[in-house]
């Protein structure tokens, strides 16, 4: 059993915040294949096309019968720890500072043998199951997890370096007007943030549940508005230094194509809501948080947008609405790379319509905001980077790898 | 013999004509109209820095802006509505210019609006107004005086699940003020010429109907209202010279008179 995380005390102003450092991150193209895995919570070895063999660490050839067809395919993840060790000092300075640290060998029932970071409630000879997570640098690492889960287990103290777990962490949600920004409220308390600051623009205007929201636990509400830069600068001003999860909440989807629509007007407030106040967000919030990515218990973590799955591949009903969140898209692509020197995750949540009134025409599956909030909660613990939230999500993601030329058609029809 | 502008600049000098400020500060957090959500709506005031004295511009400070036509304290020319669609010289940029100077008459309604949000302006409350103060003269700007501009945003635009509930003339008194009392325009605190619920009244919104319909002009969101006189100021009210525009944030100034 892990020992259960203590609430972290308040940081004592005198000492030097600790940089962020990274875990080396150099990969070859081929073992971005694990990237790939890890980005969305899979485990995932190359499997020759040619032979069956499952190989680890990924190579360009099969080391059995020398196919080049070794295309990464979901395996199971069983095996037993053969050996451990401990670390205690190391010339790499992100591992310096964080010894002592565990490591072991892991024999995997489907073949490979692995070297690999251990979790605190696995021993020698246990039986465990290898996941595959991403690092401070963004890449692929592994770390072998109890076959069962133990109590506290999200606690251990090498499993939070992988991931963004809300618990004792400050959130900012930044649109609470929404079903979805509610529904996240809702979730991050249940997860355990300390603190919930939840953004609400033009507060003379009601809005539905305001005092459900209001009496949440840890909820606090802040003025914000997503469309006034000086309003963003203003409440990063004063909470940035202070906001470890950031989920961005602003949705604006109108139905309409490109042609048929009259004027501009909606897709300059598509545009300003969606893409411009995701890069408000990020020049006001990112730097604080990339400066913060190891500062403790409650270091800076994950940006997290919240992204239709029409971003992928436009959705002509939604046309315009699609190609705005393709923008963001590219935008989260962008700040991905540019927060993670800071070791901050950015996720993107890839939804299908949601069951929220802009969407009332359309016929199920919707997926409910509340579903969306606690996929989101299980994407930050799991600290993953894209994750496909319901049924439509994840169609449109299999028949997009699968034919994107018909999907387009389709979705067109 | 002293010219009647010379006469003016040297009252203005002595203090003797004082200048009264009926703007509100354009902000972001100023409400703007709220429409329908599936419908169009006015854009808020935003700034964007283009520098501050940085590596976008070393030596100098300056900001774009967006907003909408009838963002902040605005003027409504008759275009803005169907019924001034046809009308001559009815955008920004065609109003004659003499058109933006005009007296004002102040209808005090502010323990009315305070008592009830939903005050409606009718004919025998100006006629009780003209008793006191006399006649409305021609081409004279009708300002509904209510104290609104005093109110937080919340209250300002008082939205409740039936619409916006704030004070604003009847169809009958503003087709009156027109037809009988050939005004120059109607002017409010709140957010538009007409009362909150003046979507439910017969036609919809009568003063923008009856005003724009003759071609007379629209303020609101104005401020300030409780330091003019019931008569006698003059109004400045010159709208940005957008062509084919149907209104524009500006400037109001209010001269006064100081009393001897």
């Amino acid at each position: 059993m892990t020992d259960e995380l203590i609430r972290p005390r308040r940081k004592d102003p005198l000492r030097k915040t600790r940089e962020p450092l990274l875990p080396q991150g150099v990969r070859s193209r081929t073992a971005h294949g694990l990237t790939a895995a890890a980005a969305e919570g899979r485990f995932a070895l190359q499997v020759c096309a040619d032979c069956g063999f499952t190989l680890y660490p990924p190579r360009d050839a099969c080391p059995r019968c020398l196919s080049a067809r070794l295309p990464f395919k979901d395996v199971p993840p069983n095996g037993t720890v053969l050996a451990e060790t401990t670390i205690r000092t190391s010339t790499d300075v992100y591992f310096r500072e964080r010894t002592p640290w565990r490591i072991g060998t892991v024999a995997l029932d489907c073949g490979p043998f692995f070297v690999t970071h251990l979790h605190g409630d696995v021993t020698e000879g246990a039986r465990v199951k290898m996941t595959l997570r991403l690092d401070k640098s963004g890449n692929a690492v592994a770390i072998a997890m109890p076959d069962r889960p133990t109590e506290h287990q999200e606690d251990d103290v090498q499993l939070r370096e992988l991931t963004c777990d809300p618990k004792f962490r400050r959130v900012l949600i930044t649109d609470g007007r929404n079903a979805t920004g509610q529904a996240m409220a809702r979730a991050m308390a249940a997860a355990g943030a300390s603190i919930i600051f939840v953004g609400v623009a033009d507060p003379w205007k009601p809005f539905p549940n305001e005092t459900t929201l209001r009496a949440t636990p840890n909820v606090e509400i802040v003025s914000l508005d997503l469309t006034d830069t000086q309003s963003v600068a203003d409440v990063a001003g004063e909470l940035a230094h202070r906001v470890d999860i950031l989920v961005n909440t602003a949705e604006h989807p109108r139905s309409g194509g490109i042609m048929h629509r009259n004027g501009l007007t909606i897709a300059q407030q598509e545009m300003d809501t969606r893409y411009f106040a995701l890069l408000r967000l990020a020049q006001h919030f990112g730097p604080t948080m990339r400066a913060r990515g190891a500062d403790g218990t409650n270091a800076a973590a994950a940006f997290v947008n919240l992204l239709s799955v029409h971003a992928l591949i436009n959705w002509p009903q939604y046309g315009a609405f699609s190609a705005t969140e393709a923008a963001c898209l590219s935008a989260a692509q962008a700040l991905r790379a540019e927060l993670r020197g800071g070791g901050i995750k950015v996720l993107n949540m890839f939804a299908g319509p949601l069951d929220t009134e802009w969407f009332q025409s359309v016929p199920p599956p919707k997926l409910s905001p509340t579903a969306l909030a606690t996929a989101t909660v299980d994407a930050l613990r799991k600290g993953i980077e894209d994750s496909y939230v319901g049924d439509i999500a994840q169609d449109i993601k299999a028949r997009l790898d699968a034919q994107p030329k018909a999907l387009e058609r389709e979705l067109g029809a | 013999m002293t010219s009647v502008l010379t006469a003016f600049a040297t009252a203005l000098a002595t203090g003797a004509v004082r200048v009264i400020d009926l703007t509100h500060t354009l902000t972001p957090q100023f409400p703007t109209i709220v429409m329908p959500p599936e419908l169009g709506q006015c854009a808020p005031f935003r700034l964007e820095e283009i520098s501050r004295y940085d590596e976008r511009g070393p030596a100098w400070y300056w900001n774009n802006f967006t907003m909408g036509e009838h963002t902040g304290t605005h003027f409504d020319a008759p275009i803005h509505w169907v019924t001034g669609k046809e009308l001559p010289n009815n955008a920004v940029d065609t109003i004659p210019p003499d058109h933006f100077l005009a007296p004002a008459c102040v209808i005090d309604c502010s323990a009315e609006s305070a008592a009830d949000p939903d005050f409606v302006l009718t004919i025998p409350f100006v006629e009780a107004w003209e008793a006191k103060h006399g006649r409305i003269p021609p081409k004279s700007w009708v300002l509904l005086r209510t104290d609104w501009h005093k109110l937080p945003p919340k209250q300002y635009v008082n939205l409740l699940d039936d619409g916006p509930h704030s004070p604003g003339p009847a169809p009958a008194v503003v087709r009156w003020l027109v037809e009988e009392r050939d005004v120059h325009g109607f002017g409010t605190e709140t957010i538009g010429t007409d009362a909150g619920q003046a979507a439910h009244f017969t036609p919809p919104y009568p003063a923008h109907h009856y005003m724009h319909g003759r071609g007379r002009y629209g303020l609101q969101c104005l401020a300030n209202l409780d330091q003019l006189p019931a008569t006698g100021a003059l109004l400045l009210t010159a709208p940005l010279k957008i062509r084919q525009g149907s209104g524009s944030p500006l400037r109001v100034l209010a001269l006064v008179e100081t009393k001897p």
